[in-house]
């Protein structure tokens, strides 16, 4: 943004860089097509009159609530956990830091059943910490609400903390020191100056989360198991549907499309306005 | 330097290109020629899996040059990928249901060939000591059962209304290897599972009778379907099912045979 910008650079007379190739026009194309046309299908197929009868399923109420209450739930443990550990990961030197950060990384990649297989080998009933756990206190924790909520939190953690941990890198820690030396303990430096700085990383690291764990599927019907009510989330419902009446599945999958749009967009217009 | 190296790479990557199209075309081309071998590819319910594992080989030591692809899952799934045209020659279900949902993909009648009931299975030596139908019915035992829209959860929920048991599940799986590796792997108390499915898991579990379970099987339809790219041969895979040969794997698995 120069004050005065020449002649030569204004729109207008800007120098024409030349129609898009082709090599790049082709396969751009194809990829944007690759990723509208289902949705459109979807958006064509759906019996919408089917809507009001599917909301008016107990089954789908019940898939619908669950969804919300364990996304809800999984932003907040992602919060509470993850930006301590993404302060953690960003500003605390210590041995191993690097290969922390790089474990942290890995459910993004892990492919979702295999987190689920993990999580029972972890937290199931006869689990490296749920075995001793079931012998103290009689608790199973798979085939329970908790079992969603941490299924998904194990996915979604990931996307929330490298999201802060990049925005707590990104503001740098000029201003820590700045309140360090103005007398500021540590965790005032972090409450008052660090965090208010790395927020927009925080609400994008939320939105990421969320938007996870609202889809998420493969390790919730592997670890925690689906029943309506407790542990059949949207995704669940939608899966099973598909087998007996794919009409309904399509209605049902557009519901969570509708969903998620809706507050994609509703939080993009607030927190992710791109530059 | 710098411009030579990245015309070089540019070129690299128009090769690369070029490699991955053509790799793309080559693997459609082979898929739908085959060259020499054959292939018949057979959807069958999960329940399925050990038993039409072996006919398999079978076949393919019968038909040299053959090889037989299986698909197992729960029934109404393969039922939805034989209606929207999966590449398959031969369907078997767990039920007549499921096979009528796919009717319309379907050559000729389906037949049946096996027939199925369902058993309590709990964990050798489990954590909940289920000793009986009576620990599932009084709402003791955590157990786990098929979805409704798979056979083995259909057969669960009618024989469930007619004992009268009251006690839900703690999860609804996709299909009955499911409800049978979960009961395995000691994650639940007990699990509703086929009298096969019982004997395949051998010494991991211990089986107790379900009162009614008897009157109340399921029977196992096979059919060629439209799709079919060998008919001939997923004509010969059926009878080989059907076959004094097939009963006798289908007999030693624990099916009841028509």
């Amino acid at each position: 943004m120069t004050s005065a910008p020449s002649p030569a650079r204004t729109p207008a007379r800007a120098p024409s860089l030349g129609r898009p190739p082709l090599l790049l026009l082709v396969p751009g194309s194809v990829g944007a097509a690759l990723l509208v046309v289902p949705l459109v299908a979807l958006l064509l197929d759906t019996p919408w009159s089917d809507l009001g009868a599917q909301l008016a399923d107990p089954a789908v109420r019940d898939a619908l609530w669950l969804s919300g209450l364990t996304s809800a739930l999984t932003v907040a443990l992602c919060v509470l956990l993850g930006t301590p550990l993404a302060w953690l990961l960003a500003r605390v030197d210590f041995p191993g830091r690097r290969l922390l950060r790089g474990l942290v990384a890995v459910p993004l990649v892990l492919p979702p059943v295999v987190a689920g297989v993990a999580l029972v080998a972890a937290l199931g009933r006869n689990g490296l910490l749920g075995g001793p756990l079931h012998d103290v206190t009689g608790w199973t924790i798979p085939y329970t609400t908790t079992a969603v909520v941490l299924a998904h939190t194990f996915v979604s953690l990931p996307f929330f903390v490298l999201s802060v941990e990049g925005a707590l890198r990104t503001a740098g820690e000029r201003f820590d020191v700045v309140a360090a030396t103005l007398g500021a303990d540590r965790w005032t430096t972090f409450s008052r100056v660090t965090l208010p700085l790395a927020l927009p990383g925080v609400a994008a690291g939320c939105v990421l989360a969320w938007a996870r764990s609202l889809g998420e599927f493969g390790a919730t019907i592997t670890f925690a198991g689906n029943f309506p009510g407790t542990t059949q989330t949207m995704p669940s419902l939608i899966y099973t549907t598909l087998q007996a009446d794919p009409a309904a599945a399509r209605t049902l999958s557009m519901l969570l499309l509708v969903v998620s749009i809706g507050v994609l967009v509703g939080l993009r217009r607030r927190w992710l306005v791109t530059s | 330097m710098r411009s030579r190296g990245s015309l070089r790479s540019h070129l690299g990557r128009r090769v690369v290109a070029v490699a991955i199209v053509g790799a793309l075309a080559l693997t459609g081309c082979s898929a739908g020629a085959g060259g020499d071998e054959e292939t018949l590819t057979v959807l069958a319910a999960a329940s399925l899996t050990e038993t039409f594992t072996e006919l398999a080989d079978e076949f393919e030591a019968e038909h040299p040059g053959v090889r037989v692809r299986l698909a197992f899952d729960s029934s109404a799934t393969l039922a939805q990928q034989a209606l929207e045209g999966a590449p398959a020659d031969v369907l078997a279900t767990a039920d007549a249901r499921t096979m009528e949902l796919a009717s319309d993909a379907v050559s000729g009648d389906p037949r049946t060939f096996a027939s199925n009931s369902l058993v309590l299975v709990a964990p050798a030596d489990g954590r909940a000591g289920v000793d009986g139908f009576d620990d599932v019915a009084s709402g003791r035992a955590a157990y786990v059962a098929c979805v409704e829209t798979a056979p083995c959860g259909a057969l669960w929920s009618a024989l469930a209304d007619e004992q009268q048991v009251e006690a839900e599940p703690v999860s609804l799986e996709v299909d009955v290897k499911a409800v049978l590796a979960r009961v395995v792997a000691d994650e639940a108390d007990a699990g509703i599972v086929y009298a096969t499915d019982a004997v395949s898991a051998g010494e991991d579990v211990a089986t107790f009778p379900i009162p009614g379970a008897d009157a109340l099987t399921t029977t196992y339809p096979i059919a060629v379907l439209e799709q079919a790219r060998e008919p001939d041969l997923a004509q010969e895979f059926v009878e080989l099912v059907l076959s004094r040969a097939g009963r006798d794997v289908l007999d030693a698995a624990g099916f009841s045979l028509p």
